[in-house]
């Protein structure tokens, strides 16, 4: 290990007001929650020295996953049943393996669980948090594409109180994120994708588990009944230096026909919306070509349905 | 259960008792190094350069480190000479005045905190005047930066037979080609780590995770000016070497010998983390390799002429003899009249490149197997039927002139490993597969190759190794021997070889730890060499023990049961006092080589195989995926097949991760991706099923008729799986490894 | 920062309570080899990628050089030295020395943490190779390695 642990210290509070007030200390304490980036870090001597606000001592944190009701829709979830679903909370400290394990969330959200088989392997992902993964900001987290490409928002909260930042707004730039210092992701709320919607995720790795990711594409589309594309979402990562929702080639292919005509197009309009990073994992000329071949594949296997 | 295809009449060998180790590896309890528990113990840490070449000016301390509360050791504190005893006198434990390469030691820190010790070494600061590097083979050979001999060159071979040169014109086809094979990171799980105690009233002693005790014995003797008998190298349980801990655990041991030298002779523990030991420690030669072949229409080989360049790195170290082994094995199973091979290992400015399972074969394998592919589909033929019309027969001579003394058995491991791969039905279903679906290509090829087993030509009679046996208290058997289990198996095979030859239980036969003051110096622990030379030693040592036992009368010469042996030695014990018997080398009567013109027999036996690779690349992310490994091979006796086929796994595992996923990303020299994240070794999930056959031929010399067989399958899935490469892609070459998924687009836009 | 550094720390391991001073940030691992005493669970490369240091925490299989001691607090841990049950090797430890699981041994703490966690609950994953893709094995190819697990889950 390259690091001197005495140059750390760590803050482990009871509850979530107390936790929140130490984030208005100057420098605010780092949170700390399943430590799968900071241990890492640590390890590599790359860790700022400083203080750390453990989140595991905090209940309020660990709250399992919520699915909550949405508005009832009788043409499609039929009269007289249980109020259909409407979204799923995952709580600061839910982890992949929560997701993986929770039935409901594999059929409504059916892209969560996918991401959270490919994050690291199995003694990461009963550490690894959701959260985490979206504060972290790597232009290459797993996680995070499905859940922007499910509109999903981050519920922020600081002493001052809680609001909500779409996932989307989120990035600004390479580890640049909305969370101010003081405030911790308490909470992440995903709508439930309208019946019907069609998902495609892939992550390209350097192999198979245990695999940064060279590229990935987490997509969503919905379909009118002549087959438009009412809505779609394209979220790439580990392409441009953070998590990116292809905005331009989802507004070529938004309110056309799903043919083959769209696809072309919508692939030469990825192809310059995309500006790829080079570095040691990939090429930018590969991400390129890669993330085209995925949008590709998403859209005929769509059109394949 | 391996496939073994043989009837043993043996009570041990060909069966697969347990380890000797393995009940202290499955509980967790087996000691390694960094397990071990030292009073008083100081961590040591290795300053290291940051240039590739370059006049030290100045090191300096930063204040706000407690520095006297350090032991800090650098060249000046050296008591005898400052220098690395092993081919040649060139290499430094710590840089003086000179920087050769990045990651080379310069200062030496040690504090009873591991955290204060690891803080302190970036507060030593090293002022450098760079000089110009030499990063490339092209530019160390382009001359006018020459920073070893006249020329940058270690060492060249060549080997002639016939003359390529006359055939050229006459040929009905000639193929050329140029092929790279990479670095190779080795990646013991267990990084490197040595503790010692040194002082000058009570010698060296050092215990490390190790291969090879008595290499380091020989470091350490002038690097403190000592006597044989002052200096002590003792094994500890080692987590993984594959030539990684034959010669690079001499540098460590000196360190830290060096540091508790300083300290009064408090013990000082290096242990590596993994970003210190991917950046500074050996790797496999990356080699860049021409070959010329010339053809009849109808596949004989004519001609062949081999060009192999070998990156050394900034030291001489073992580069000469792995550069003597690619050559050695750069003409492979073929036969050919007409054979040049020119080889040559040069200088370059990065951390010495060094021993690595197949130690140069593998290197000059690729080259020659995947040429033949390519010569295939250029002359039309299928790559077997190729291999097949040119393979070495019983009274072929080799590049070498050595004569095939009787057949290889090659062609018939070709079939069974066809058979056993479905190769014809496959190479038929993939090519009309690969002309309908643009999604999925699919690829199927084979390589054949041999691997010599022991030292190089001469070698093992230089080595003169010796081992034995001694009689316990408790009337068993205890190996005496300096090779050291490293995961291969050494330890029980050793003990089932000097069970059966003893007639007694595997159980009744232990191993002592491989200590220099306790086993005699039965030679390294490489080569393929561990079980045919050294378990042939132990064989003799057994059967000579047998003896003394029946001539002083305590043993019936008519067979015994084990209560019957053990009361023999008893009473032998009682009345002598002890029974140490050693056996020492004897080279086969019929082998003879001369290092001169590098003719003869460079091997005294070969193990021969046939390897088929089967795997498909998905188009959409141009990633290879492996499906199936079939792994045949003949190897002698095998002594027990379940630690015999978990070396060919393993080893073709190894070569699969050196074929399509391990890129060493060199800057400045040295690795810079020296991270498991950014270094790919493949995964449970990557590692495709790897069936593995073995034939037996038993050879004479070897203990019950084994040879040698650890390195064999790291020589043959290389050039499978490129040949694989390219028929999913084709016929489309890839000249070099590693094939990434990045490096098949490239190939293919 | 001057650090305090050392808080008490307390957890249960291999079914023994432990506690003691220790720094919070300090890797599981590492408080597990130096204050406890256990050394069965390795170190392989710091980073969570090899696997050597697999223990279970509260049940769950995690790399334990990567978890900060503080949130080991109170919780259950089992390392290798606890998987044997009054003297009797676990069926996994059992049938990965029968197998050739172990060669260099050095990943087979953790890969047997692995394999035991998926033996345990085969629905953990979606087979074996990714049950057991968090642990690098550098000398067997893996091949007696998924020998011995189906072994031991077959008993």
């Amino acid at each position: 290990m390259k690091s001197s642990i005495a140059d750390f210290a760590v803050i482990s509070p009871r509850t979530l007001a107390e936790a929140l007030a130490s984030l208005r200390q100057t420098p605010p304490p780092v949170p700390l929650a399943g430590g799968t980036d900071i241990m890492v870090l640590l390890n590599a001597g790359q860790l700022e020295p400083g203080v750390y606000l453990n989140l595991y001592s905090v209940p309020e944190l660990r709250r399992p996953i919520e699915v909550s009701a949405g508005v009832r829709d009788a043409g499609t979830w039929g009269a007289g049943g249980a109020d259909p679903p409407g979204e799923v909370r995952l709580s600061a400290l839910t982890t992949y393996a929560d997701v993986r394990r929770h039935a409901e969330v594999r059929r409504l959200l059916p892209m969560l669980p996918l991401a959270a088989r490919e994050i690291g392997a199995v003694q990461i992902q009963s550490r690894a948090t959701w959260a985490g993964n979206i504060a972290n900001a790597s232009p290459a987290a797993d996680g995070v594409p499905p859940l922007m490409a499910y509109d999903a928002t981050v519920e922020l909260s600081s002493a001052a109180g809680v609001r909500q930042v779409a996932l989307s707004e989120f990035y600004s730039g390479y580890k640049q994120t909305a969370r101010r210092p003081d405030e911790l992701i308490t909470g992440i709320r995903i709508p439930v994708p309208a019946p019907g919607s069609i998902d495609y995720f892939r992550k390209v790795g350097t192999r198979k588990f245990q695999a940064i990711s060279k590229v990935l594409l987490a997509g969503l589309v919905e379909l009118g009944g002549s087959r438009e594309i009412r809505k779609i979402r394209l979220v790439f990562a580990s392409v441009m230096p953070f998590t990116y929702r292809a905005r331009k080639t989802e507004s070529v292919l938004e309110g056309r026909r799903l043919e083959p005509g769209a696809v072309s197009l919508a692939v030469e309009t990825l192809r310059t919306e995309l500006k790829p990073i080079d570095d040691i994992r990939s090429t930018a000329r590969y991400r390129l070509k890669v993330a085209c071949n995925l949008l590709e594949e998403f859209l005929g296997t769509t059109m394949g349905c | 259960m391996p496939d073994v295809l043989t009837t043993p009449a043996y009570r041990w060998v060909g069966h697969n008792p347990p380890r000797k180790e393995s009940l202290e590896k499955v509980t967790g309890s087996a000691k390694y190094l960094d397990d071990l528990k030292f009073e008083g113990c100081l961590h040591g840490k290795t300053v290291r350069s940051t240039v590739p070449h370059g006049r030290i000016k100045k090191i300096s301390f930063e204040p706000g480190v407690p520095w006297d509360e350090f032991t800090v050791v650098t060249a000046r504190d050296i008591p005898g000479k400052n220098v690395v005893s092993l081919i040649e006198l060139d290499q430094p434990f710590l840089a003086d005045g000179l920087v050769r390469h990045m990651a080379e030691p310069v200062v030496l820190l040690a504090h009873p905190d591991k955290g204060m010790a690891e803080k302190a070494v970036k507060r030593v600061h090293i002022e450098y005047e760079e000089l110009p590097a030499i990063l490339t083979i092209e530019e160390s050979l382009a001359g006018g930066n020459i920073q070893y001999g006249k020329d940058n060159i270690f060492k060249k071979y060549h080997i002639q037979k016939g003359d390529p040169e006359s055939v050229w014109p006459k040929a009905d086809v000639v193929i050329e080609g140029e092929y790279w094979t990479g670095p190779q990171e080795q990646l013991y799980i267990e990084p490197q780590g040595v503790v010692a105690v040194a002082s000058p009233t009570g010698g060296v002693t050092v215990w490390g995770s190790m291969q090879c005790p008595f290499y380091v014995h020989k470091g350490l003797k002038p690097l403190f000016n000592l006597p044989d008998d002052r200096v002590r190298v003792i094994y500890t349980v080692t987590g993984g070497g594959f030539g990684g801990k034959e010669e690079y655990p001499t540098l460590p041991a000196g360190h830290a010998a060096l540091l508790s030298w300083k300290a009064g002779g408090r013990p000082v523990k290096i242990v590596y983390d993994r970003m210190e030991d991917m950046w500074a420690t050996t790797k496999r030669h990356p080699c860049k390799t021409r070959v010329k072949a010339a053809f009849t229409k109808d596949g004989k080989l004519l001609a062949l002429k081999v060009d192999a360049t070998m990156d050394g790195g900034a030291y001489v170290t073992l580069s000469t003899v792995v550069l003597s082994r690619g050559t050695l094995h750069a003409f492979g199973p073929y036969a050919c009249d007409h054979v040049v091979i020119d080889t040559r290992a040069v200088f370059t400015n990065s951390p010495p490149y060094g021993a690595f399972r197949g130690f140069g074969a593998p290197q000059t394998i690729f080259p020659l197997e995947l040429h033949l592919h390519r010569a295939a589909c250029e002359l039309g033929i299928e790559p077997h039927e190729l291999r097949r019309r040119n393979l070495l027969h019983q009274g072929d001579r080799m590049a070498t002139g050595q004569v095939m003394q009787e057949e290889t058995g090659l062609e018939g491991l070709m079939w069974k490993a066809m058979d056993e791969s479905k190769y014809l039905e496959k190479t038929k279903a993939y090519r009309e597969h690969n002309r309908s679906s643009t999604r999925i290509k699919k690829g199927v090829a084979l390589a054949l190759f041999f691997h010599g087993a022991g030292f190089t030509g001469s070698g093992e009679v230089f080595l003169d190794s010796k081992a034995g046996l001694e009689l316990t208290r408790d009337g068993a058997v205890r190996i005496l021997s300096a090779n050291t289990e490293i995961g291969q198996g050494s330890f029980t095979t050793h003990s089932q070889i000097v069970a059966e030859e003893l007639r007694i239980p595997y159980e009744m036969v232990e191993v002592a730890v491989p200590d220099t003051a306790v086993v005699p110096n039965s030679g390294p622990t490489v080569a393929s060499r561990t079980c045919m030379v050294v378990g042939e030693l132990l064989r003799r040592a057994a059967s000579d023990l047998k003896e003394v036992l029946v001539k002083s009368g305590a043993l019936a010469g008519n067979g015994h049961t084990p209560s019957e042996f053990r009361a023999a030695a008893g009473k032998y014990l009682q009345r002598f006092g002890e029974l140490k018997v050693y056996s020492k080398y004897k080279p086969p009567p019929d082998v003879s080589w001369d290092d001169k013109t590098y003719t003869g027999s460079a091997y005294a036996a070969y193990a021969w195989a046939c390897y088929v690779a089967d795997l498909e690349i998905d188009m959409a992310t141009y990633q290879a995926q492996m499906k199936d490994f079939v792994a045949v091979q003949e190897v002698g006796r095998v002594i027990h097949p379940v630690i015999a086929a978990g070396q060919i796994e393993g080893g073709v595992a190894q070569a699969i991760g050196w074929a399509l996923y391990e890129d060493v990303a060199l800057k400045q020299g040295v690795m810079q991706n020296c991270q498991l994240t950014n270094y790919i070794l493949p995964t449970t999930a990557d590692t495709p099923p790897i069936r593995v056959f073995f034939y037996e031929n038993p050879y004479q010399n070897g203990p019950f008729g084994a040879k040698g067989l650890g390195e064999l399958p790291m020589d043959g899935p290389a050039p499978a799986i490129a040949a694989a490469v390219a028929f999913a892609l084709g016929d489309r070459i890839i000249p070099r490894i590693p094939i990434l998924p990045e490096t098949i687009l490239d190939a293919i836009s | 920062m001057s650090a305090p550094a050392e808080e008490k720390s307390s957890f249960v391991i291999n079914g023994k309570s432990w506690s003691g001073a220790v720094h919070p940030l300090k890797r599981l691992l590492d408080t597990i080899r130096e204050d406890v005493g256990l050394t069965g669970t390795k170190e392989g490369c710091g980073e969570g990628e090899c696997g050597a240091c697999t223990v279970f925490l509260d049940g769950q299989v995690v790399m334990s050089c990567m978890v900060p001691t503080c949130q080991a607090e109170g919780k259950q841990i089992t390392t290798i030295e606890g998987l044997a049950e009054n003297g009797r090797l676990h069926p996994m430890q059992e049938s990965f020395a029968q197998e050739g699981g172990a060669q260099c041994g050095i990943c087979t703490p953790g890969m047997i943490m692995a394999a035991v966690a998926y033996a345990r609950d085969p629905g953990s994953a979606e087979d074996m190779r990714e049950a057991l893709a968090g642990n690098l094995c550098r000398c067997t190819g893996y091949i007696r390695i998924f020998e011995a697990v189906k072994k031991a889950m077959a008993k």
